[in-house]
């Protein structure tokens, strides 16, 4: 997309614009409107070419205080001022003021007779008196074509015309001419001939059922423009062309973190939740839980005070209040707090443009800063891919922008992830998939996170747990072949626990015996003992009644000798011990 | 042209009717176009309507408002306010059995002659 800089370092000046008024128009025409110059506007009948001429003028009058005249050639001034009523424009009040000038050219078939030569001199007059009479800087003519009905002479009023546009050039008015589409051309009659400053081609398209309006700028002389053809809105509020806001991927990156409102979610994105101002794409299959997601996040976002906007494409704000109140989310409170505003209607209910404006409009007047768009897919139904994809896109740089932390729940078909699935979530930066794991003849709910763009987050499935506790994420059990949720992970709970008990009392009989044998061994170990001191003591009395003998035996041989009166003398105490020991 | 209206009034004596031809010619400026157009509605009023007719002549120039009243685009304009219904007839006037249908004055002259 462009974003068109006026040169200023040009030495020569460059094309002057005027602000249309008409948001997004300025954008893709970088600037607005040629000042000083007309403008063609072409279109078919009803694809709104009035209310874009008349947007012109009046926001030009209120806004940027420059009277406008408002030349019709159809609609009379009472019609025309009712017309715009619904737009909140008031144009007897702006009449009163001398901001505006409605004038009425009513020319009746009938009533005229062509004699010979003349000029249009009295139109350019009439409009010369407008102009003059409040200093008029903008001009509309509502359609001018209406002319070539009126007036049979093609050939005097072509040249007219031609004058008329060149002397709405001198006269330096920024002027809106509009003209009705023609066979393969612009404009039936070829005014794009004469007006070649900037031509506009307005287009109202039916597809399916739905109608889409969409706008190109087919010419822009002098400058540069962009050149797709942007989707438009008639609302309540006036003429808008999308892309309102960002055309560029320049928003601001925040590095906070939010809480997802699940714990264990937020644990398996690196143990903080998500970014705050990214985009989350929840996509699971039709009872996955991709709501009550969606519910704990508003939820989790209320506690934090901040405020939630909920897009409900499926259900009523009743019904949600209801049904998460089954998982004792009770998100009742914050509604009435104001903290949470749901917006529910079903898609079809208009194209997607408008739903997109919607959106846009919600979100500038409640300012959220997270928001629930349940479901995503629902939109598909309203556009084709690439429509709903560009929308997307638009819509979530609106969100980065206004640093809106999105949620997007998207319903998938079959197990496999569809084709617009893949197709939205490159736009996405935390893609969380749900899905159903059918085993052991029961259905349950298994949650991965898919991309997680800038943190570090687990690669693991976990599976979902809705109970009146809220939401709660636990383990499975992956085996060889696959992995066990439900009834088969309880059972597998239940094995695993009777196999510990089976080993702590094996453990304990074991430990038991182990304390038996010792003490049976304690107990040899005490008789052997007392064997050998038994056996130490006797020894030792041995020795004792040795020693006492060899006293004796020595005492005695002692006497003998004595008695025999030997020459040497016996030791008594020595001799004996020594040897015993 | 001088003065923002120029009335020509016939004394409408001569052939008394039952309707007065109530004629204005606009213009812009006093143009060649403008002159021939006076000059030739002059005429034909003369030869079909003697006496019976009104012509005023307004100039958007200098009554830039009144152009809004009978919804004046294109310069010359003759436009016959009475008898009704209103008609306008465009250009110098110069196609007189064009002006004469145009002012219903073809089929009157066939059927009054």
């Amino acid at each position: 997309m462009m974003k068109i800089k006026n040169t200023k370092a040009k030495k020569l000046q460059p094309l002057e614009k005027i602000s249309s008024g008409i948001s997004g128009l300025d954008e893709i025409t970088g600037g607005g409107l040629p000042k000083g110059r007309p403008t063609l506007v072409c279109g078919n009948a009803g694809c709104g070419k009035t209310l874009m001429a008349m947007e012109f003028l009046v926001r030009g009058a209120v806004e940027h205080n420059e009277p406008g005249v408002f030349m019709s050639f159809e609609e009379n001034e009472e019609e025309l001022t009712r017309n715009v009523a619904s737009l909140g424009f008031d144009l007897n009040a702006l009449s009163a003021k001398k901001k505006i000038v409605l004038d009425h050219v009513r020319i009746e078939r009938s009533e005229i007779e062509e004699t010979g030569e003349y000029d249009l001199e009295g139109l350019f007059i009439r409009l010369n008196h407008a102009i003059d009479s409040i200093g008029a800087k903008r001009v509309v003519l509502d359609t001018i074509e209406g002319l070539f009905a009126a007036l049979p002479n093609h050939a005097i009023l072509r040249s007219e015309l031609r004058r008329l546009f060149r002397w709405l050039k001198d006269k330096g008015v920024s002027a809106i001419i509009t003209a009705e589409r023609g066979d393969g051309l612009l404009t039936r009659h070829g005014l794009e001939e004469y007006v070649a400053d900037c031509v506009i081609l307005l287009d109202h398209r039916v597809n399916e059922q739905l109608s889409t309006r969409r706008l190109r700028v087919v010419k822009y002389r002098g400058s540069v423009h962009g050149t797709n053809e942007y989707p438009f809105l008639i609302s309540k509020d006036g003429f808008s062309v999308l892309p309102v806001t960002s055309m560029g991927l320049d928003h601001p990156a925040s590095s906070e973190r939010i809480s997802s409102g699940v714990e264990r979610l937020d644990t398996m994105l690196g143990g903080k939740g998500f970014f705050r101002g990214s985009s989350i794409l929840v996509s699971g299959t039709a009872g996955t839980g991709k709501s009550s997601i969606a519910a704990a996040f508003v939820d989790a976002a209320a506690r934090r005070g901040e405020r939630s906007l909920y897009f409900a494409f499926e259900e009523s704000q009743n019904q949600i209040l209801r049904n998460m109140k089954s998982i004792s989310l009770d998100l009742e409170p914050w509604v009435r707090k104001g903290l949470l505003q749901f917006h529910a209607s079903r898609p079809s209910l208009c194209g997607l443009e408008m739903h997109l404006l919607t959106i846009y409009d919600a979100v500038r007047k409640f300012k959220p800063r997270v928001v629930v768009m349940d479901p995503v897919t629902n939109l598909i139904s309203v556009g084709t891919e690439i429509e709903v994809r560009s929308m997307l896109t638009r819509l979530i740089d609106f969100f980065k922008t206004e640093q809106v932390t999105a949620l997007f729940p998207s319903l998938t078909t079959g197990d496999n992830t569809s084709q617009s699935e893949v197709a939205i979530a490159s736009l996405m930066d935390v893609w969380v998939l749900l899905r159903n794991i059918e085993s052991g003849g029961e259905r349950n709910r298994g949650l991965y996170i898919l991309k997680a763009r800038g943190m570090e987050h687990s690669n693991q499935i976990r599976e979902v747990l809705l109970s009146n506790n809220g939401i709660g994420l636990v383990d499975v059990y992956a085996g060889p072949s696959t992995v066990l949720t439900g009834s088969a992970r309880i059972e597998q709970e239940g094995r695993e626990k009777a196999e510990i008990d089976r080993r702590k009392a094996q453990m304990d009989r074991r430990q038991r015996e182990i304390e038996r044998e010792r003490g049976v061994t304690e107990a040899q170990v005490a008789v052997l003992k007392a064997g050998l001191e038994a056996k130490i003591e006797a020894l030792n009395q041995e020795i004792t009644d040795e020693t006492l003998l060899e006293q004796v035996n020595a005492k005695s041989r002692f006497n003998i000798a004595a008695n025999r009166q030997a020459d040497v003398e016996p030791k008594l105490k020595n001799n004996g011990t020594n040897r015993i020991h | 042209m001088s003065k923002t209206t120029k009335t020509e009034k016939k004394n409408s004596s001569k052939a008394p009717s039952q309707e007065a031809w109530e004629l204005r010619l606009y213009v812009a400026g006093q143009t060649s176009k403008s002159v021939t157009a006076f000059a030739n509605l002059k005429k034909i009023c003369e030869e079909y309507i003697p006496g019976k007719y009104n012509i005023e002549v307004v100039d958007l120039l200098i009554n830039p408002t009144l152009a809004k009243g009978d919804q004046i685009l294109a310069v010359p304009t003759l436009v016959r306010k009475l008898p009704v219904p209103i008609r306008k007839i465009l250009g110098d006037l110069s196609d007189t059995e064009r002006v004469l249908v145009g002012l219903d004055l073809r089929q009157r002259d066939e059927q009054t002659v």
